[in-house]
């Protein structure tokens, strides 16, 4: 599915991430947390072919995205991928029924009357029917990231990757988005990588916890592990404590 | 400070302006080459035409008539004095085809339309609508650049008969109705001076414009920074470089295109 091989990356001087190695299980939901600037956005967009490391390899289906030769060939790979952007990354100018077509619309030869049945499909699934004629800049951020969703899922990719999926949203509408992972998965059954920094929120949804600290995986196990290690900084890290071994960058 | 640390930075500055001036020949390049990739978004490409051309033509005929008018006036004044006011046409319209409607079109453009376009552009990247766009296996820089910057390309001439054809019209009336020119030796004058090859090097100089114009602007909205900051610095930088670019390239065009058709 996804493998990440010893994963180096920097930013002019700042190492982000030094030697990461992951596998992804093939249906379940593996949550990356860790500390702001730790890098977790940033393996998002590596397994994106978004940016390119230093090191190592990300494969999916095992073909390498990073070692990918042109664009036409990395967008073959991620062909596989959906994605539900941190902000939703709507497009402003289009309509939310035209957001979610839009993959559609652009990868495929579909006709007219087949993308509105998709289409139309997640609108009624995802409960966003009386919005679809919306501007994205009309509906709540909460509403967006839902819309942002089912844009992921319209091309019915193997893998979806999550983007902190409650940045900006209040307690309530968090949990909906929560609901909302939960429900997709349970209907579409795909891979997903979250990425947060919300606990305990994110312990109802995912399948297994990686934790990222200094560039490195501090600790990989299922959220029952995550939550009984007694690593000082995983333990600073759920408690929300500002002394421990994790220091504010 | 120490002479190491001074050279380091000038040696850093050097890399980075390199840097820069690579990427920004790389991303023309891209754009260029997306130009004749499939698909074709030929509706995208009219609504842009639609946002930098149609709708800078308000403006362009504010501008048109009234330079128009004040060459009229200008030109009206200076040639009494030496008993040429009959030259008065032909001034006006050499001036508007040869130099200031090509220039002064591709600067109004460039603060309405390519201000727009690098604010827009930079939000995009900010707000990883960009990132999304390759995520779903689009290419940006052909979904969103080549429309821009072939819409640029195709508006800047017509905008510039379209000022030229209006300064004309605004130097008419203020000659003939409040200078007391003749209109019959106005317009015959016109006629008589003006050749296919002044129109031809200001539709050249226009053409070029309008590449420079798609260039920067999209260019700088593409590399935008973070953040509002970031978008802010992009705009204006877009502003500042596609005009002062413009006033350049015009000298040397300028230069060029007397010798080849004068």
């Amino acid at each position: 599915m996804i493998s990440i091989q010893n994963i180096h990356k920097r930013f002019g001087s700042q190492v982000v991430l030094n030697g990461i190695s992951l596998d992804l299980e093939p249906g379940k939901i593996t949550t990356v947390v860790g500390p702001s600037g730790v890098g977790k956005s940033v393996l998002l967009k590596l397994i994106l072919g978004i940016l390119s490391p230093e090191e190592g390899d990300v494969l999916i289906d095992g073909r390498s995205i990073t070692k990918a030769r042109s664009e036409p060939e990395r967008n073959d790979i991620r062909a596989n991928l959906g994605v539900l952007f941190q902000s939703a990354a709507l497009f402003d100018s289009l309509s939310v029924y035209d957001n979610i077509a839009f993959p559609l619309r652009e990868r495929t030869n579909l006709n007219r009357l087949d993308i509105h049945d998709k289409v139309s499909f997640l609108l009624n699934s995802l409960s966003l029917s009386q919005y679809h004629k919306k501007l994205p800049q009309e509906i709540s951020l909460g509403m967006r990231k839902r819309v942002g969703m089912a844009r992921a899922l319209i091309m019915e990719p193997e893998v979806i990757l999550i983007d902190e999926p409650n940045t900006g949203l209040d307690p309530i509408v968090g949990q909906e988005v929560y609901d909302l992972i939960k429900y997709c998965h349970k209907e579409w059954g795909f891979t997903a990588v979250v990425i947060s920094h919300e606990l305990p929120e994110v312990f109802q949804v995912t399948d297994k916890m990686i934790m990222l600290l200094k560039g490195r995986i501090h600790l990989e196990g299922t959220p029952h592990d995550f939550i009984n290690s007694t690593d000082p900084a995983v333990q600073q890290f759920i408690q929300g404590k500002l002394d421990g071994p994790i220091s504010i960058q | 400070m120490s002479a190491a640390v001074s050279i380091e930075r000038f040696g850093r500055g050097v890399i980075n302006s390199v840097s820069a001036w690579g990427s920004a020949w790389v991303f023309i390049a891209e754009t260029i080459l997306g130009i004749f990739r499939p698909p074709f978004r030929l509706r995208l490409l009219l609504r842009q035409i639609l946002e930098i051309g149609f709708n800078s033509v308000l403006v362009i005929f504010l501008i048109g008539g009234f330079t128009g008018a004040v060459l009229a006036v200008q030109g009206e004044y200076t040639l009494s004095k030496f008993g040429a006011t009959a030259w008065t046409g032909p001034m006006v319209a050499l001036s508007l085809i040869r130099e200031l409607a090509p220039v002064l079109t591709a600067l109004m453009v460039i603060g309405r339309a390519g201000s727009a376009i690098t604010a827009e552009v930079g939000i995009m990247r900010i707000t990883e609508q960009i990132d999304a766009l390759r995520s779903m296996a689009v290419d940006p820089i052909r979904y969103l650049m080549v429309p821009r910057l072939l819409a640029g390309i195709i508006s800047m001439p017509l905008l510039m008969c379209v000022f030229t054809t209006i300064g004309i019209g605004g130097g008419y009336l203020v000659g003939t109705k409040i200078l007391g020119l003749a209109p019959g030796s106005f317009m015959g004058q016109i006629i008589s001076n003006v050749d296919m090859v002044d129109v031809n090097s200001g539709l050249i100089k226009s053409l070029v414009f309008g590449f420079i114009f798609g260039w920067v602007t999209c260019y700088k909205g593409y590399t935008c920074g973070f953040g509002a900051v970031g978008v802010n610095k992009a705009t204006t930088q877009a502003v500042v470089t596609a005009s002062v670019a413009v006033l350049v390239v015009d000298y040397f065009l300028t230069s060029i295109l007397t010798r080849i058709f004068f």
